[in-house]
């Protein structure tokens, strides 16, 4: 199989008429010591990502993709280009309120995320930040709760939940909102397969149904999955842009960038130097299934 | 001889006592030998965790006993000091308990409290850094100057450096990348081999079970209710699915084709025995007798 050692990216800056967030050149560095080169985190990033669309961002750790994520709602700025959310530039003061109200964050660890010791008044935070005249509140907590699944645990002490749960109020928190674009920066990082099962599920259904704006930041290939687009990062860069099967019939790319394919794909990877004609993107278990039978059926009886 | 460490109807009750009284362990028999890789699964909540830390001493169970090598390890003071030692513990997330100036300093912890003289607690050091990989210019750092994968593996070589004849780990490999969790399992495996020690990882990660254990105990609500080889565990694919746990990747698949007609012997767990036995398959088919 043919393999490009550099990957270009499918998409730049300013390419998608109708964007929720963009990046222009974005480049980003930690403070330096004194005497060093701040090291690059971010190196000229060019991005956009379309109304409604789910897009995974992967990645090793140290790559770059969580410092990404905290660009779209203004919790860092850039050191060099831009970032635009719904058009507005993060690097505007006066606009940092509207972005937060655009796109809100979902972060790794649940227990840093919740603030009341009811569960319903911890949805309620951020309506009542905004001013929302009280009856709205209600309606928002009710809706959001009841889209994340967890309406009977409203009057519940937050602290007594499982991870997967306290997740899922951190959520029904940022849906209260009513934010254009939620970034999800590794939900399930501490989660058991249960949680993370549950809350994978949510998100699919945020962007599909309610039509949200999902950036999912992750490690886990299979949650990669599920979504429309996956953009691969490494050292401050993005390496790769394309669909999941693209990306993921490309495992030795991946594993360059310090990265794995799903099992499925490893399994079709070995069928095929087995002799076995087989794609290398049947993704799902099903669709693995299926490529083996298929590919079995035509050899003579 | 006896196996390396044992427990005997443990049972453990959180807040004996209050309204919030709450079995963790509930009669429990488990044992390991020596050199044996054991893996613990079951969700949150099942007890696996309390379960871990009564096997050195760290939780003192409500009823029932713990045996190191055929002893109590309440039997002394002593007895019990010593097994923290011989029985080391990997906690989740344990890089956010790296607390000296240096790695160096971090990893000598658990020698120095041990007494060894200053010369074998360094040579110990050193050892248990080449285990995970870390170098001398790693060590004169600051645990903070390192990447989170890094920091990991250096909690993890302070667990090392006291050459524990059991190495327990809490889900080592949790929120770290590919590359970075098949590092700690290499590491981890390393040091079994060349210490013929025991290992035993909670971990939720199937894939990982069905490469490298030798033997799987599932939890369930305070209890073993399975206590078999990563084969045997894994063929009983709808009860650990019931119990909201997941499955190795090539055992799904397997699964799926065996649902659809494909006739593979028991037992597929990892992509390789997949592979073969397709690869039987196949020759069978070309044979004429599928």
């Amino acid at each position: 199989m043919e393999m490009p050692d550099i990957i270009e990216p499918v998409s730049g800056g300013g390419g998608v008429p109708d964007a929720v967030l963009t990046a222009e050149n974005l480049t980003y560095s930690y403070r330096a010591r004194e005497g060093e080169l701040p090291p690059r985190v971010l190196d000229g990033i060019d991005m956009d990502v379309g109304r409604g669309a789910f897009v995974a961002v992967l990645g090793h750790n140290g790559s770059g993709k969580s410092t990404l994520a905290k660009h779209f709602n203004a919790v860092l700025l850039p050191v060099g280009g831009r970032v635009l959310v719904e058009g507005m530039d993060t690097s505007d003061e006066r606009l940092t309120l509207d972005i937060r109200r655009a796109v809100g964050m979902v972060f790794q660890n649940p227990d840093n995320q919740i603030v009341a010791s009811v569960v319903e008044e911890d949805v309620a935070f951020a309506p009542e930040n905004l001013g929302c005249p009280s009856e709205d509140i209600r309606r928002r907590v009710d809706e959001a709760l009841r889209v994340v699944g967890m309406s009977e645990y409203g009057g519940h002490s937050p602290h007594l939940l499982s991870g997967g749960q306290k997740q899922r109020v951190a959520i029904a928190g940022v849906l209260a909102m009513e934010p254009k674009c939620i970034v999800f920066d590794e939900p399930t990082a501490m989660l058991d397969p249960r949680g993370r099962g549950s809350v994978i599920r949510i998100i699919r259904r945020l962007c599909g149904e309610l039509g949200v704006t999902v950036v999912l930041i992750t490690h886990h290939m299979d949650e990669a999955i599920g979504a429309d687009r996956l953009i691969v990062m490494s050292d401050g860069r993005i390496v790769m842009d394309g669909t999941p099967r693209e990306i993921f019939s490309r495992p030795d790319a991946l594993a360059a960038y310090g990265l794995d394919t799903p099992e499925t794909v490893s399994l079709l990877r070995g069928l095929r130097e087995d002799g076995f004609d087989v794609p290398l993107d049947a993704l799902t278990v099903d669709e693995c299934a299926d490529a083996i039978l298929s590919a079995l059926a035509v050899r003579p009886a | 001889m006896a196996p390396i460490i044992k427990t005997e109807k443990i049972t453990h009750v959180y807040s004996t006592g209050t309204v919030f009284e709450q079995a963790a362990l509930t009669g429990v028999d488990f044992q390991a030998e020596r050199g044996e890789y054991v893996g613990i699964i079951g969700h949150t909540g099942s007890g696996k965790s309390t379960f871990i830390q009564t096997l050195n001493g760290l939780i003192k169970p409500t009823s029932g006993t713990v045996f190191f090598d055929g002893t109590d390890i309440r039997q002394s003071k002593a007895r019990t000091r010593e097994v923290r030692f011989k029985v080391g513990l990997v906690f989740q997330y344990p890089e956010y308990q790296l607390f000296e100036e240096t790695v160096f300093k971090d990893i000598a912890f658990g020698p120095k409290n041990m007494g060894l003289p200053e010369n074998e607690v360094s040579e110990r050091v050193r050892e248990a850094a080449s285990f995970v990989g870390l170098g001398a210019g790693e060590l004169e750092k600051s645990p903070f100057e390192l990447s989170g994968g890094q920091r990991r593996r250096a909690a993890i070589a302070g667990v090392i450096a006291m050459r524990p004849q059991v190495l327990i780990a809490d889900e080592p490999t949790a929120g770290l990348d590919p590359s970075g969790s098949a590092e700690i399992i290499a590491n981890i495996g390393a040091y079994r081999r060349s210490a013929g020690a025991t290992v035993v990882i909670v971990t939720h990660n199937m894939d990982e079970i069905a490469r490298n254990a030798d033997r799987v105990a599932v939890f369930d609500r305070g209890r073993i209710i399975i206590d078999a080889s990563p084969a045997q565990t894994f063929a009983r694919g709808e009860e650990l699915t019931a119990m909201g746990l997941g499955l190795p990747s090539a055992a799904m698949i397997a699964a799926r084709l065996r649902e659809r007609g494909l006739r593979l012997p028991d037992g597929i767990i990892t992509a390789e025995g997949l592979r073969a036995a397709l690869r039987e398959f196949k020759k069978g088919a070309g044979g004429g007798n599928a």
